[in-house]
């Protein structure tokens, strides 16, 4: 998915301007999977004997049509943008982090200590940033561990993340359940500071949605994994590293480093994620709150082709699909989402490598 | 607690284990990465409780898990092989659509997003313990026979073949490409039958009933250091783990998430090669041309 972009292409006399050929590459598939998903919609749809237009315009109507359902939209994109910005970082220096789930759920365990260990009326000012730190920390840990094995033995990112996700899960899962639950929860007691304001706070639309502050963070983030990856020269190297590992390596990059350094912060970014649902909306840490999205980052990233702001705004669409489960749920089953999830993954994972082949096979053409 | 007990159910746990990690075997020999088992699995459990529920035969829902495993394998290969997709990312996107489809079509069958209602199996004769049920000797047959595949048929050549050394293959006349869907389909049927056998033991289909199983059997492909013997003597030792872990419950001597890790852990040490590298096959992951 990283390969490079135009290695194998002869120089052209009359080339097109090359932001227009990766902005064909990158843009036709996720349409291609749109159009599939569509397509599957319909069918579902019918099968359950509904009329599709019906159907999705209560979609629309139950995600972007009122200020609560939109207020779910951006919750949900918040902690979505988080987790596919961490696996889009990674995907640039070549690496895969499947760590996701467990990132997340770390980084908002350790939201939460912080939050319990700070005193009652610690300013947010102050609160917010330690607990920011204290669960892209945990994060970074979980995600620190493949980049060494990596590293120093040669393991493969992909099992080792996967591996460490239900290790990981099942420790904080004992954490919570033998030392640090409310009686008959599995949740930790409420953070005394950090908590984040909501947006129902300032606009009484909102009301009863859990979109919050954490939101502004994540913009934050993406923009500066956006500045980091495109206009410093450490983000040069981690994308050279993705390209080519071996030419990076010859032009005097360092590959191990930076590979320890990418799966590291991809951990610490997909840790902060926690802070969403944490500090955001429910005031504690829950065990399995993670449920997922660091799976969906997975989606998010590769449908948001490894750009920050696609990442955004594929965060917003798998968020919209979401919650527009819930909207359509009077008249189809929500769990037509989840089958529409897995079609736009495996439709943009089958036509990336395709449409790359179509349009260079063109070009050439065109050139001969 | 006595032996017989322990083993008997360390068995039966097990067998889901050897059905899924003798297909990842299989697959992952012929060069295609194996994180699809625990949709394979998952649509097989479903298609077998489906297809006993409407026909009233496990023998029919023997066959049709054995088709949904099929049918989404089927699907992987044509995304991975066809399309060249990344297998990594196809694997997660089956996965989800495993539990998507099986999720819509439960509630579309039995109108229940938990479970479905309860349906005949094989056996069940009290005394036998599970082991009058054929499919659990097919599970104890199914490493060995794969063992025999692999490295005693000339198709099992093609597969080490075309997972190590794809182009060598291809310079003989072997067509990777058929071999790694044959393998791949290999692979669906048995993750399938290893949902089937979950499916029908526990005489229903719930939401979600794999329970990262198949996530432990391609552990234990790796931890075999994909020899499918190897493979199976580790899913023995996985469940030996699990069945300990329930045996023990109650007695809080080992909190069970520790005995829960266990899996996960042995495989990142075998990956890390701290007892013996674990080398994956050369050409695994690698699209062929």
């Amino acid at each position: 998915m990283t390969a490079p972009l135009t290695a194998e292409e002869k120089p052209r006399r009359f080339a097109a301007p090359a932001w227009r050929e990766r902005g064909e590459e990158a843009l036709i598939p996720p349409f291609v999977a749109l159009l599939v998903a569509l397509i599957c919609g319909d069918l579902l749809i019918l099968s359950y004997g509904q009329s599709p237009l019906e159907v999705y315009r209560l979609l629309l109507e139950g995600t972007w049509g009122n200020a609560y359902g939109f207020g779910q939209v951006l919750y949900k994109a918040t902690t979505l943008t988080f987790t596919g910005l961490a696996v889009s970082f990674g995907l640039r220096a070549g690496l895969f982090n499947i760590g996701g789930e467990s990132q997340l759920a770390a980084g908002g365990f350790a939201a939460a200590l912080a939050g319990l260990a700070l005193p009652t009326g610690t300013p947010l000012v102050l609160a917010l940033p330690l607990c920011i730190i204290a669960a892209g920390a945990a994060g970074g840990a979980v995600g620190a561990v493949p980049a060494y094995l990596k590293t120093r033995f040669g393991a493969h990112e992909v099992i080792v993340t996967i591996m460490l996700n239900f290790v990981v899960l099942a420790f904080l899962n004992w954490i919570i359940a033998a030392h640090l639950h409310v009686p008959e929860t599995l949740h930790t007691p409420e953070i005394r500071a950090g908590a984040l304001p909501r947006l129902s706070d300032m606009f009484t639309a909102f009301h009863g949605s859990a979109a919050n502050l954490a939101m502004i963070v994540v913009l934050v983030v993406a923009a500066a994994v956006w500045f980091y990856l495109f206009r410093t020269s450490g983000g040069y190297a981690l994308r050279a590293v993705g390209l080519q590992p071996d030419a990076a390596e010859y032009g005097g990059i360092s590959v191990g480093r930076v590979w320890l350094k990418a799966l590291t912060i991809s951990g610490i970014i997909a840790g902060m994620g926690g802070i969403n649902y944490v500090l955001g909306y429910k005031h504690y840490y829950e065990d399995g709150f993670a449920s997922g999205a660091g799976f969906l980052g997975i989606a998010v990233a590769l449908v948001g082709r490894n750009n920050p702001f696609g990442v955004v705004i594929a965060a917003f669409f798998f968020a919209t699909l979401s919650q527009g489960g819930l909207a359509i749920h009077a008249l189809v089953p929500k769990q037509m989402m989840d089958v529409l999830q897995g079609v736009v993954i495996l439709a943009v994972a089958m036509s990336v490598p395709e449409v790359r082949r179509v349009l260079r096979g063109s070009r050439r053409r065109s050139d001969a | 607690m006595n032996a017989v007990d322990f083993l008997t159910q360390m068995v039966r746990i097990a067998i889901p284990y050897l059905f899924a990690a003798s297909g990842g075997v299989v697959a992952e020999r012929a060069g295609i990465v194996s994180l699809t088992l625990e949709g394979f699995m998952l649509s097989g459990a479903f298609g077998a409780a489906l297809g006993t529920h409407y026909s009233g035969s496990p023998l029919v829902g023997l066959l049709s898990g054995i088709l949904c495993g099929l049918i989404f394998s089927l699907l992987h290969a044509l995304a991975t092989i066809r399309y060249r997709s990344d297998q990594v990312v196809t694997g997660i996107a089956i996965n989800l659509l495993a539990i998507g489809v099986t999720r819509f079509f439960l509630k579309l069958a039995f109108d229940s997003s938990s479970n479905s209602p309860r349906v005949a199996g094989f056996g069940g004769n009290r005394a036998a313990a599970g082991f009058d049920n054929p499919l659990l000797w097919l599970g104890l047959l199914v490493a060995p026979a794969v063992a025999f595949l692999i490295y005693r048929t000339p198709y099992g050549l093609r597969v080490r073949a075309a997972g190590d050394h794809p182009e060598a293959a291809e310079s003989v006349g072997v067509s990777v490409k058929r071999v790694r869907y044959m393998a791949v389909a290999i692979s669906g049927v048995l993750a399938g039958l290893g949902g089937v056998y979950l499916a029908l033991d526990q005489h229903q289909f719930t939401d979600q009933m794999t329970a990262g199983r198949g996530f432990i059997a391609i552990s234990a492909v790796i931890f075999g250091r994909w020899n499918p013997i190897r493979a199976a003597l580790a899913c023995l030792l996985f469940a030996a783990a699990e069945t300990l872990q329930i045996q023990l419950q109650g007695s809080h001597a080992i909190p069970s998430q520790f005995i829960e890790m266990i899996p996960y852990v042995l495989t990142i040490i075998a990956l890390a090669g701290v007892v013996g590298r674990s080398v994956p096959p050369a050409a695994l992951g690698k699209a062929a041309d």
